[in-house]
């Protein structure tokens, strides 16, 4: 069938139909979590994104978070094989993931008997199933799909069978291809989204591809759009509140990418690892442009020690990493630290240890990031909070390496790294970009570790600078970067390098508290947990509870104030991704209770007793849970 | 990657520099170590070639080859074991104004760094690179490198070692995008000279393997090459080395050897009872990777805002 033909067809069948108002009742909703899944390689990720596209193009919140198998093909119709996207449309600003699934289009019963498993799915939840298994030859696949459906249904799931293939079959449209955008037309249509805005987005999305992929699927798309006006009796409308600014939507990686863009760092060596790479896919795709390179290494530690010899010849280097690649390149960090040679790492945390869970969010590197290296390394530890802190902790990371020569940390992880949100589009200055490097001669007498008596601080030496020639090394060594005999200089340069962390320390605000300034208990977070433990607190707050928040983007050095804020609660819990023990297990006691990370950083350091409450299910916490972990709490 | 600030100042003026211009500190190698002997030749290039300090970078990984940089008067960068090779990578991708040497040993390069070497190779950067072959680990006392000959008695080998050795010259050819490897020995100074300074013209890895006596730990172990001039085959080509009078009145085994003939290279890098010392490979066509990756374009504030504007409009809703 040619395309003009299969666009008539389309046209003819529901092309008009798709301009007038739906007939069904319109319920009108404050917000909504959508799931489309399917098996690897069958587009639902594409629908998801471009549904969450078309949801903030209309001013709407959303959070839309990956749903990723392990495998790279796990086998087709299988339990743990849902691929796809989870997105959370709001009225307001959407900050996480929320709870549970209100709404769930599946390519097969599989896929989501997982998600079911995995307690994802609200109780009552609407499920559109596409119906195609019901008639399979496979007589294991047909009874296997009429067994599940039964079961969904019994249990309290709307089950609508919807004949997805058949009606892309219609079109004469490879259904393996086409099916998403079918999908993505009917959840317009139930969403009561602008179907022209569907149809930009479309363009948008496949604007590499040729005009006529553009077309065919937005015949796709009117075609689901039309049978979920003519076949559904209900629909959603979640009103939307346009933000005052232009925004932009992207994940956790790009933003990441496009911070090293607008950092005006020039070098990004990297080595490949989940979830990690896409940042320096991106990259590579959009650096030179602006005369920046990606440099793929042949391995971790050498890309650590490409990004470090760059940066010691020229303006600060980035490289991206995940937990196992943060491990090798521990040794490297350490000269940087110890050389004084400006660089950012950035880690996208992952499950651990080993090989752990790679596409599963975690928190637990943070210890790694703080004390990892040997021997005395001070280095500072940024967690971005949010899709837009991603973004702008990378131009602050850049500044922070040049200003203090010193390693900068930045730990995101698996949530933040794909999930997407939107905010306000950054407005470009040049005071982002690094400037130009020194190459002035330097003056008599000056020495390449001028350590200043106070901060710590010394002016750095770049080659091509006359009369600044000296050896950099890894040995201990003294102002003049001779290497050190005398214990007396090793305890200086020591010194000097930690006081760094403390000069820096004096130029951060205390961290803003979310809820009250007092109460009964304060939780204390970093990272991906922002959104969710804030709405926890609001949740709380409406229900009379006295529980606030404080989120930590400094983890090293520490944001000022933040003893001040603990003391002014009587209890302070830290809700991590990581591992901690729960003292309700029958052998843990006060003694050999492992505590999770943030709560052993605070105890220490403000000698608070500062509880901790954390899950590593390689899921992003959800506010429900945090609530009721809190109300436990204020219970005891 | 260009800056304006790294292209503008280049070749303003020249310059005349002596020995001293690149000498810092005293060597702390053994007396009779072969390090000294690298040491004086690199020096005499540098002087030789006018090479500005500032402009000059050794780059170094850790052992006792590794503490090269310290006495040379220019920008240095004494790093961690094995990794001199992509640190200098980074650096000449940096800065392909400023002129990268590294030195590092058979431990550094052969054994814990040896992955970065095959790519190192591979990625063909212009870097003069001298590999301290002393056939032993000195810094740490005396314990079996991996170019140790079979049956090297040490601190962990006592009964000897058990591998045969590995051949840096065979390895090296046998690596993709391999465009410079020549081999050169402490004790002849002016062949080392020669072979160091065509290292160094040469645009792209130069790999010179120096075997280099280690008095302290292994004093005897290139007796049998120094002792006999015959088992010294020294290799010339009207495209590569010239033999003075002088060399070739002492070592009379000679052998005219094209670097262009790979073949040829691979046969004499492996053979067993002679010692070749020369140029065994040279091809001034592979591509550098530092200008292969080159941007062509110039690289401005306005530009970067361009770019960037450009990526986020993609993203706009």
């Amino acid at each position: 069938m040619t395309l003009t033909k299969l666009k008539k067809t389309a046209t003819g069948t529901s092309g008009e139909k798709s301009v007038e108002k739906p007939a069904g009742k319109v319920t009108t909703l404050k917000e909504h979590i959508i799931e489309i899944i399917s098996d690897s390689g069958e587009g639902a990720q594409r629908c998801g994104q471009s549904f969450g596209a078309i949801a903030a193009r209309m001013g709407n919140g959303i959070w839309t978070t990956e749903i990723i198998p392990a495998e790279i093909r796990p086998p087709a119709r299988s339990v743990a094989g849902a691929s796809g996207n989870r997105i959370r449309i709001g009225s307001n600003y959407i900050t996480n993931g929320g709870d549970q699934t209100d709404l769930v289009v599946a390519f097969n019963e599989q896929v989501l008997l997982g998600r079911v498993r995995d307690r994802e799915l609200k109780p009552g939840c609407i499920i559109f199933l596409e119906s195609m298994w019901r008639k399979h030859p496979d007589l294991n696949i047909s009874m296997a799909y009429v067994e599940t459906h039964a079961r969904l249904v019994a249990a309290g799931y709307k089950v609508r069978e919807t004949p997805m293939e058949e009606q892309c079959q219609l079109l004469n449209a490879d259904p393996k291809r086409g099916k998403n955008m079918f999908a993505l037309g009917m959840l317009c249509y139930v969403y009561s989204f602008d179907l022209q805005m569907a149809r930009d987005q479309i363009a948008l999305t496949f604007g590499k591809k040729s005009q006529a992929v553009i077309e065919a699927n937005v015949v796709l798309l009117e075609a689901g759009h039309a049978w979920a006006a003519a076949n559904l009796d209900f629909s959603f409308c979640i009103p939307a509140t346009p933000a005052a600014q232009p925004q932009i939507v992207i994940n956790g990686n790009t933003a990441v990418a496009l911070g090293v863009m607008a950092s005006g760092m020039e070098i990004c060596a990297m080595y490949p690892i989940t979830p990690a790479t896409s940042a320096s896919h991106y990259l590579s795709e959009v650096f030179e442009k602006v005369g920046g390179m990606v440099h793929q290494a042949e391995d971790e530690i050498a890309a650590c020690s490409f990004a470090i010899g760059a940066s010691y010849a020229s303006k600060c280097t980035v490289t991206i990493t995940s937990g196992p690649g943060y491990s090798l390149k521990q040794e490297a960090i350490g000269l940087a630290v110890m050389a004084e040679i400006p660089l950012v790492v950035v880690n996208v945390q992952r499950g651990g240890p080993s090989t752990g869970q790679p596409t599963k969010v975690e928190q637990g590197d943070l210890m790694a990031a703080i004390f990892g290296s040997h021997g005395d390394a001070p280095k500072v530890v940024m967690a971005p909070a949010t899709i837009e802190d991603c973004f702008y902790s990378i131009i602050t990371a850049r500044r922070i390496a040049e200003t203090f020569n010193m390693v900068v940390v930045v730990l995101t992880d698996a949530s933040l790294s794909s999930s997407q949100q939107p905010f306000n589009r950054p407005q470009f200055t040049e005071s982002w970009l690094a400037p130009p490097i020194d190459q002035s001669p330097v003056p008599e007498g000056a020495r390449p570790y001028d350590w200043d008596a106070t901060t710590g601080l010394a002016r750095r030496f770049i080659p091509g600078q006359p009369g600044g020639m000296h050896t950099v090394t890894g040995l201990a060594h003294d102002r003049d970067s001779h290497v050190a005999y005398d214990p007396d200089i090793n305890q200086e340069s020591l010194r000097a390098r930690s006081l760094k962390l403390a000069a820096l320390q004096k130029t951060l605000t205390p961290p803003e508290v979310i809820g009250g300034n007092d109460g009964d208990l304060l939780i204390v977070g970093w990272g991906s947990t922002k959104g969710a433990i804030e709405e926890a607190v609001e949740t709380l707050r409406e229900g009379g509870h006295k529980v606030s928040s404080i989120h930590l983007r400094f983890l090293q050095p520490m944001q000022p104030g933040i003893k001040e804020i603990m003391r002014r609660f009587k209890k302070v819990l830290a809700v991590e991704v990581n591992w901690s023990d729960s003292p309700d297990e029958e052998i843990i006691d006060a003694d050999n209770r492992r505590y999770s990370s943030m709560a052993i950083l605070l105890r220490s350091r403000y000698l608070v007793d500062v509880d901790c409450w954390t899950e590593v299910r390689g899921q992003p916490v959800k506010p429900s849970t945090i609530c009721r972990v809190v109300l436990a709490k204020l219970k005891k | 990657m260009k800056s304006s600030a790294t292209d503008c100042l280049l070749e303003l003026y020249d310059e005349q520099h002596e020995l001293e211009d690149y000498q810092s500190g005293v060597p702390r190698w053994c007396t009779g170590c072969g390090d000294n002997a690298i040491l004086t030749a690199v020096q005499r290039l540098c002087r030789d070639e006018a090479l500005r300090p500032e402009k000059t970078v050794f780059v170094s990984g850790i052992g006792c080859s590794s503490r090269f940089p310290h006495y040379m008067k220019t920008y240095g960068l004494h790093t961690l074991h094995g990794r001199a090779l992509p640190i200098a990578e980074g650096v000449k991708m940096a800065r392909p104004d400023l002129t990268v040497f590294v030195n590092t040993g058979d431990g550094d390069c052969c054994s814990i760094g040896a992955a970065h070497w095959i790519h190192a190779i591979r990625y063909n950067m212009n870097l003069t690179v001298f590999l301290h072959d002393n056939q032993i680990y000195g810094l740490t006392k005396k314990q079996a490198s991996p170019t140790s000959p079979i049956g090297t008695k040490s601190n962990t080998t006592p009964r000897g070692s058990y591998l045969d050795a590995l051949n840096p010259l065979s390895v090296t050819l046998g690596v993709a995008n391999v465009s410079f490897v020549a081999q050169a020995v402490d004790w002849i100074p002016e062949s080392l000279f020669e072979i160091v300074k065509a290292a160094y013209h040469h645009k792209g890895f130069s790999f010179v393997r120096i075997l280099q006596r280690c008095p302290e730990w292994l004093p005897k172990s290139l007796d049998p090459w120094m002792h006999d001039p015959d088992r010294i085959q020294l290799l010339h080509h009207e495209n590569a080395l010239h033999l003075s009078a002088g060399l070739s009145k002492v070592y009379k085994n000679q052998l005219e050897h094209d670097p262009l003939d790979m073949n040829r290279a691979r046969e004499i890098a492996s053979s067993e009872h002679i010692c070749p010392v020369g140029i065994l490979y040279q091809n001034k066509d592979v591509p550098r990777y530092e200008e292969t990756r080159h941007s062509n374009v110039l690289r401005t504030n306005d530009l970067v805002r361009k770019g960037f504007e450009a990526e986020l409009d993609k993203y706009t809703v």
